[in-house]
């Protein structure tokens, strides 16, 4: 890829000529970091909802360390994932290393501590609202989940973005777990950081561009749903 | 949940794995661990191609310091490995974990540094003189500092050039070659590169290239073939045609055919 | 309010069963906000609840619906406890339709789906509110909001209805659209134990009263006898609009 040296230029001409490389990584980006957060958001929700409506031993623990988590360094998530899914390691029978299917391991490991503490947060000020008139309706904890999840949708889905943000955003997990393969693991931060490392700035600022225009764009749709469905049902 | 958003939702995460799934269902390839430097010479894009056309095989090649590669050799995550590292090479040999090492290619070492040379080394005679020059200014020397085959050689030089190199002018970066030769043009410092690297290089801002052509400072790649024995799982056929396609003679011929800027980079030494 | 109570929409209310107290307390931090109390509550009757702010009413209220278990002693129906239902001061809605919320109550009752939706309308016609049907839920005014509670209540077809203070924020008008409703459930056979810091409210509603100061009941007897002659010196303070603490 040849590059001006204006990164606006350079942004401008590859997303105008699409580059079947630079459409190749996107949809690999897109395609990891979406994964990761569906598939986060489906065991971090009800996690994080039970624990704002349970109380066991060791609960204040267990919220500290998800707390303490989201700041979990990817690099190191990254390593882990790798020593896990070597195949000198436990794991390795599966042949998942410098897969995308790594990839998407690494940042669910990443992204789970986010989206559970949070939800956590937010269920558990709806739960203050609402407890004594559920219980008063017959509801059990277990029953009130699905209700405060889905009560608390606007605020969560804030939350599953935050996830998003920090998935597509990372390039320490990703680049060890996947190995920045051309053609096969490689993304958006990895090509950053390979582009970076080649002294190509301006392409890899360029690139950065085009990460952050997708981002926001996926925000603004993400933003735009929840104002029309807030209009419809406050 | 209302209909539509598990509709969109159960799309989402349908196309999500038949994308991976399609990504995996691709069998014939090997993973090969090799250098960043290799990797952001170009190389690789220009006669993996060559190869996968011969033989319908598919090379991903996976980019790390020497450290890491012989890392993920021994430990069965690659299936083949193309290093710069001799000695290395030779002891992983030794170890048991590659049953051949065959030369491939060299290149050589330069060191570059701020256009004024404060040094003064493009007047040296032998690295080891230009080494101590350095040494002796106390002009600013970034180091990669990461254990890579061309730190190895790095330091060698040092001790044959008689200097420990310590101080506040030898500053360790522990990065690639890549993001050392940044941080090089940024701090106006001297370092050591392999020459590819250094011309496909697009950020030197006021390095020049100071001092080559020292016969200390050939730098030689090697190609490994791992053991059967000790990681069974490996592709051994698909990698041993990748091992002894580069000595070939069209292998060969296509790493002579590699040009940046007219100029060749790595020259063919198969035995 | 419009459509008149159906016997074919409700199931004929049994014989509320009898609460007792038996020597209930109730102790936070080692603060004794409910004194080890014994009464009974009996009868299809309009039970009000009175005292100044900190007696202990809204406590009192939560431990006979069940929401609290007391610190010491018990709080026992006699025979199976009954359906009951309790409406707030702050009336508590989800994020949904008018609708939808008088549909969920149907669904934690386990009401077959395609029942719930005739069961839901029905409830808003009586209550006044078919034509908001579809608004969002927390847009409707507090009036409204607390018609809507009352509605979700009434779908539960409880045999006692609690009320912690549902008219203080209200205006007149709001005021006689719940205690017309509150009539309406008794008249049905729900018995009614309500808070309230409104003396004028009481004498509209009252059956009977009980008189609670400093977390100890000090008055239980007949609306009539309390507002004409009451024993304690505090309820004879409050009824002629002193403060009392």
């Amino acid at each position: 890829m040849a590059a001006s040296d204006n990164p606006f230029y350079t942004a401008l001409t590859l997303i105008l000529g699409m580059d079947s490389n630079l459409i190749d990584i996107v949809a690999l980006s897109l395609q990891v970091s979406l994964s990761a957060v569906l598939i986060a958001s489906a065991l971090a929700l009800p996690v994080g909802a039970a624990l704002a409506l349970w109380r066991f031993p060791g609960r204040n623990g267990m919220i500290v360390v998800l707390n303490a988590l989201m700041g979990l360094p990817p690099v190191v998530a990254g390593l882990c994932v790798y020593l896990m899914l070597s195949r000198a390691g436990p794991l390795g029978s599966l042949g998942l290393l410098f897969t995308p299917s790594a990839m998407v391991v690494a940042q669910v490991i990443l992204v789970f501590p986010i989206i559970a503490a949070l939800t956590r947060q937010q269920v558990e000020a709806l739960h203050h609202e609402y407890d004594e008139q559920l219980r008063s309706l017959g509801l059990t904890p277990l029953r009130m989940m699905p209700t405060l999840l889905w009560d608390a949708r606007f605020g969560l889905l804030t939350v599953v973005l935050a996830g998003f943000g920090r998935a597509s955003a990372e390039v320490g997990a990703v680049m060890i777990v996947g190995g920045n393969i051309d053609g096969v693991t490689r993304v958006m931060t990895t090509s950053i950081v390979l582009e970076t490392s080649k002294g190509d700035l301006p392409l890899a600022l360029g690139l950065g561009i085009i990460l952050l225009a997708l981002v926001t764009l996926i925000n603004a749709l993400a933003h735009a749903v929840s104002e029309a469905a807030k209009r419809r049902l406050g | 949940m209302n209909k539509t958003t598990t509709l969109i939702t159960a799309s989402v995460c349908t196309t999500a794995l038949a994308w991976s799934a399609s990504l995996l269902a691709d069998d014939d390839f090997i993973t090969l661990a090799s250098t960043t430097s290799t990797e952001n010479s170009g190389l690789f894009d220009a006669i993996i191609p060559t190869f996968t056309e011969a033989t319908g095989i598919d090379v991903r090649v996976v980019a790390v310091g020497t450290g890491q590669a012989f890392e993920i050799g021994r430990r069965g995550d690659a299936d083949s490995l193309l290093v710069h590292d001799t000695a290395g090479e030779e002891q992983f040999v030794a170890e048991g974990y590659a049953t051949e090492r065959l030369d491939v290619m060299y290149n050589d070492f330069v060191i570059v540094g701020p256009s004024d040379d404060p040094a003064g080394i493009s007047d040296s005679e032998s690295v080891a003189d230009a080494f101590a020059r350095i040494a002796e200014s106390e002009s600013p020397f970034a180091s990669r500092g990461d254990d890579s085959g061309t730190n190895r050689a790095e330091l060698r030089l040092w001790e044959d050039a008689g200097v420990t190199p310590q101080g506040e002018w030898y500053r360790e970066l522990g990065s690639g070659m890549g993001p050392t030769l940044n941080t090089a043009a940024g701090m106006d410092a001297y370092t050591f590169t392999d020459r590819a690297t250094w011309v496909a290089f697009d950020n030197p801002q006021n390095l020049t290239l100071l001092f080559e052509g020292d016969e200390a400072l050939f730098n030689q790649y090697g190609s490994l073939l791992l053991s059967e024995e000790r990681h069974p799982h490996l592709k051994h056929d698909l990698a041993a045609q990748w091992h002894q396609w580069l000595v070939s003679e069209e292998g060969q011929q296509a790493i002579a055919d590699f040009k940046v800027d007219g100029q060749q980079l790595f020259f063919p030494n198969a035995e | 309010m419009n459509a008149p109570l159906t016997s074919s929409s409700l199931t004929p209310l049994a014989d509320v069963p009898a609460l007792h107290f038996q020597q209930a307390s109730f102790t936070h931090r080692g603060h004794a906000l409910l004194v080890p109390t014994t009464l009974t509550l009996s009868g299809c009757q309009r039970t009000l609840i009175m005292g100044p702010n900190g007696a202990g009413k809204s406590l009192f209220m939560r431990l006979a619906h069940g929401l609290l278990s007391p610190s010491s002693g018990q709080v026992r129906w006699e025979g199976k406890p009954p359906v009951q239902a309790m409406v707030f001061q702050r009336p508590v809605l989800l994020r949904r339709s008018v609708i939808d919320n008088l549909r969920y109550a149907l669904a934690v009752k386990d009401v077959p789906r395609p029942k719930r939706q005739a069961l839901a309308l029905q409830a808003l016609e009586k209550f006044g509110l078919a034509a908001l049907a579809k608004r969002p839920a927390r847009v409707l005014s507090g009036g409204e909001q607390q018609r809507l509670t009352l509605a979700r209540a009434w779908l539960l077809n409880p045999a006692v209805l609690f009320l912690d203070e549902p008219t203080s924020a209200l205006d007149p008008a709001a005021i006689k659209a719940v205690e017309d409703a509150v009539n309406e459930f008794h008249q049905g056979g729900t018995r009614i134990v309500m808070t309230t810091h409104d003396l004028h409210q009481a004498k509209r509603l009252a059956d009977d009263v009980l008189f609670m100061y400093g977390g100890q009941v000090l008055e239980h007897t007949p609306a009539e006898r309390f507002f004409d002659a009451p024993t304690s010196s505090q309820a004879r303070a409050f009824i002629r609009g002193e403060l009392v603490w």
